[in-house]
């Protein structure tokens, strides 16, 4: 499924420039220390997490995640959101915690 | 036949610009038509070397070479060493500070991913003098 389609589904609000139009969601990882989702998240996964720094950037475009999603209405700062806009990575924002956004893309993508 | 020779200063203590080398070799890997899979263990291998070098040896140098069969990378650090390699290979060991963990590294899983996702790796790791990590990555390995 598409990013901004999977997104708008579960109501998240986009932050960056890039909506991941460009891009699916084939699964979904969560996790907040950056060595551990770059050992274990997939390509192409969705990637939920309260990091919203300059380095959880990085690791999504590295590790080739499809987006971010900041969960709990965790912040992205504005050097991140920098980062974000011009290595166009898609970073939406929900106040729903990390389980129930999980269990819901885990619906969505069934 | 070599297709690129690169070569990257990583400057210390300096997150925010970590990264820069191992997404310009990711770009140019991409231009090259490189395989993706590779591509992206070459990415995480590489940035995991980088913020070592960050947090722990005040910065270093990064050496890569790009053939069609494989790609090198050689980082080269002037830092205090490593003590005890075959600890700093086990996944949650760390000597991280705490204002790195805050940033969200120093999980202790820095060296253990390069060694996951690079087909050959070799640490030469003087204490006092600085550290040679060497990593190299098949085209066409099938590891992961």
């Amino acid at each position: 499924m598409q990013i901004n389609a999977l997104a708008e589904k579960l109501g998240w609000k986009l932050l960056t420039e890039c909506d991941g139009s460009d891009r699916t969601a084939e699964g979904c990882y969560c996790g907040d220390l950056l060595s551990w989702v770059m050992g274990r998240a997939k390509a192409d996964d969705v990637w939920l997490t309260v990091m919203g720094n300059i380095n959880a950037i990085a690791v999504a475009a590295l590790a080739d995640v499809s987006a971010i999603v900041l969960v709990e209405s965790a912040v992205l700062d504005s050097e991140a959101l920098a980062r974000a806009n011009q290595q166009e990575i898609a970073v939406y924002s929900t106040d729903v915690p990390a389980y129930e956004t999980a269990l819901k893309v885990a619906q969505t993508l069934e | 036949m070599s297709m690129l020779k690169l070569h990257y200063i990583v400057p210390g203590d300096d997150f925010t610009r970590a990264g820069e080398a191992s997404g310009d070799v990711k770009h140019k890997l991409k231009k090259l038509g490189y395989n993706p899979t590779a591509i992206r263990r070459v990415a995480i291998a590489m940035y995991e070397g980088e913020i070592n070098m960050v947090i722990h040896a005040g910065g270093g140098e990064a050496f890569v070479e790009v053939d069609p069969e494989k790609v090198e990378i050689v980082l080269v650090d002037k830092g205090p060493g490593i003590a005890d390699v075959s600890k700093a290979m086990q996944e949650g060991w760390s000597t991280a500070p705490d204002n790195v963990r805050s940033l969200g590294f120093g999980a202790g899983m820095g060296l253990p991913n390069m060694k996951k996702y690079s087909d050959e790796m070799t640490i030469d790791s003087v204490v006092g003098e600085g550290t040679t990590l060497k990593m190299i990555i098949y085209a066409q390995s099938t590891k992961l």
